[in-house]
């Protein structure tokens, strides 16, 4: 049972705030750090590594300080975004080396349990340097859970992952998050974080948007108003249509691109008007997108509530 | 104490690649020199010293020190994969003399040995300068890694760094501007080497006990230095 804590912290380079009076803290299970590139994400999870002090405020595990303490290593598995990982070595040199440096009494066998729990058994005896970025993904994990460490650390780690290696790292961390570890990812994709984590951290800008329980951070995002951009036969017997239902607050029709700029108050029924509305008055749509639907755009709602 | 899979990282990191070609040959090309002058030139012992004393010591120390001091650590800093020694709980002294181990025999086999190589040929009647020219050769292979192992610490640019002062201090100022001599770790070098031949074939510009005060105090306060800058070492997020 390890608890991460984040107090007031913020960390500032020259002149850039990159992040700004941050508390946190992160618990046994999966915890999802959210937020756009840039938001400050990689800063966060560098401090709470170790490599990075922070500016102001204080970052621990258990109690005790991360920075310039390589002791809390022997519970931290760090996964960093960075691909580069010994390219001469193999896989298993590679994540027995790892092992050795944890001071593991068997590192042959600790490594060979890690490469087994990533599935790179097949691939252990061949050069990093001639691995996809998947399998470098894995060799990564590999050397990061070769101790069995109770926190693990991982940032951006669906990066270049293709579907499948995707779902077996969701699985892989969903086993160690059951197991009672604490697992903190960042991903500035919202589907991946909402699939994995039952705890969410979103940042942005360098400021602690929003934290709780996926469907809260959910409801917080669908529950404000939706703009679609529609192109249609028929804008303007369409925007009539539409105005008369409950679930759109303005219509308005840009007659220089010829589209309609609808306001939605809910994402689902709107979804179920549009095309009964459009099939009823026969009408035919021959664009219906979300204005606003970039998740930069739901990260600025949020900043702004 | 030593870290044996750093050392065997290290070695595997900086011997892997094109650097021991590079440093391989650049060492032949030492010896091959000193046969080519012995056999068609007829070199004495003051010849033999003049020429190891230019080519050795104001050139393929300072140079080998730089490739090799920096490549035990700067590449692993620059691609970012030092995380992986870093995220361990190993003490950050022992990290920098495991690496430091790791330099000093590379200086030996590549910069020691073919120094010694060279005064045997060129000076083979005289085994004395030989011994001399090895000795100063291993005190300024020792301090030229630890230097650069600090300087590929500290700073991204060691090498363009370690470049002017390799060559701009050490080889120019080093060897003729008087006062920069007791900063110089060549003429700390060439102070033992004048030390340990009796001959008079090298001529000395720092006192032997300064030379070797300065060195015991650059080897140890440097190695402790380097273990406190990669103790608060950061790792860039944005790039």
């Amino acid at each position: 049972m390890t608890v991460m804590t984040v107090a007031d912290v913020s960390r500032w380079f020259g002149n850039v705030v990159a992040v700004n009076d941050v508390t946190m803290s992160v618990g046994p299970g999966i915890t999802g750090l959210l937020g756009p590139n840039g938001a400050g994400k990689s800063t966060l999870i560098n401090m709470l590594a170790g490599f990075l002090p922070p500016s102001a405020g204080t970052v621990t595990l258990d109690g005790a300080p991360v920075w310039k303490n390589p002791q809390i290593y022997r519970s931290i598995g760090l996964v960093p975004e960075r691909e580069a990982a010994y390219d001469v070595l193999t896989g298993h040199q590679f994540v027995v080396a790892n092992a050795e440096l944890h001071g593991l009494p068997d590192a042959g066998a600790a490594a060979q349990r890690a490469l087994a729990t990533v599935q790179m058994e097949y691939a252990q005896d061949r050069k990093i340097g001639g691995y996809s970025k998947g399998m470098r993904q894995r060799i990564k994990m590999a050397s990061a859970l070769v101790h069995e460490p109770s926190v693990l650390l991982l940032d951006e780690p669906f990066n270049g992952m293709d579907p499948r290696q995707r779902l077996h790292l969701m699985e892989l961390l969903q086993a160690m998050g059951a197991e009672g570890r604490t697992v903190l990812f960042s991903s500035h994709i919202l589907e991946e974080v909402e699939r994995l984590a039952s705890q969410i951290e979103v940042v942005v800008a360098g400021r602690h948007a929003a934290s709780g329980d996926f469907r809260e951070i959910r409801r917080l995002m669908t529950d404000r108003p939706h703009r679609y951009v529609i192109s249609s036969s028929d804008d303007r017997a369409l925007a009539a249509a539409l105005i008369a239902d409950g679930s759109t607050t303005s219509v308005s029709l840009d007659s220089t691109t010829e589209t309609l700029e609808v306001d939605a108050v809910e994402f689902l029924p709107f979804a179920e008007l549009v095309p009964r509305v459009a099939r009823d008055a026969g009408i035919r749509l021959y664009r219906v997108s979300p204005a606003d639907e970039s998740l930069e755009s739901v990260f600025s709602y949020l900043v702004a509530i | 104490m030593l870290n044996p899979t750093i050392v065997r990282l290290t070695a595997h990191g900086l011997l892997g690649g094109r650097r021991l070609l590079v440093l391989g040959s650049l060492s032949l090309l030492i010896v091959a020199l000193a046969v080519l002058l012995q056999v068609f030139a007829g070199v004495n012992e003051a010849d033999a010293a003049d020429f190891l004393q230019g080519v050795s010591f104001g050139t393929l120390l300072p140079l080998f020190g730089l490739i090799i001091g920096t490549g035990v650590i700067g590449s692993e800093i620059d691609d970012g994969s030092i995380v992986y020694v870093l995220a361990k709980p190993v003490s950050r002294a022992v990290i920098v003399r495991s690496k430091l181990a790791v330099a000093v025999v590379a200086m030996v086999l590549f910069a020691v040995v073919p120094t010694i190589l060279a005064a045997l040929i060129m000076a083979g009647n005289t085994p004395g300068l030989a011994m001399a020219f090895g000795a100063g050769a291993v005190v300024a292979g020792i301090v030229y890694s630890v230097i650069f192992l600090l300087l590929a610490i500290v700073t991204r640019h060691a090498v363009i760094f370690g470049l002017v002062y390799a060559l701009g201090w050490e080889s120019l100022v080093g060897s003729f501007v008087p006062g920069a001599r007791e900063l110089s770790v060549q003429q700390w070098a060439l102070s033992i080497i004048d030390a340990v031949e009796t001959d008079g074939f090298v001529t000395a510009h720092v006192d032997l006990g300064v030379a070797i005060v300065l060195s015991v105090v650059v080897i140890g306060l440097f190695t402790w230095l380097a273990g406190r800058r990669l103790a608060a070492m950061t790792l860039s997020t944005e790039e």
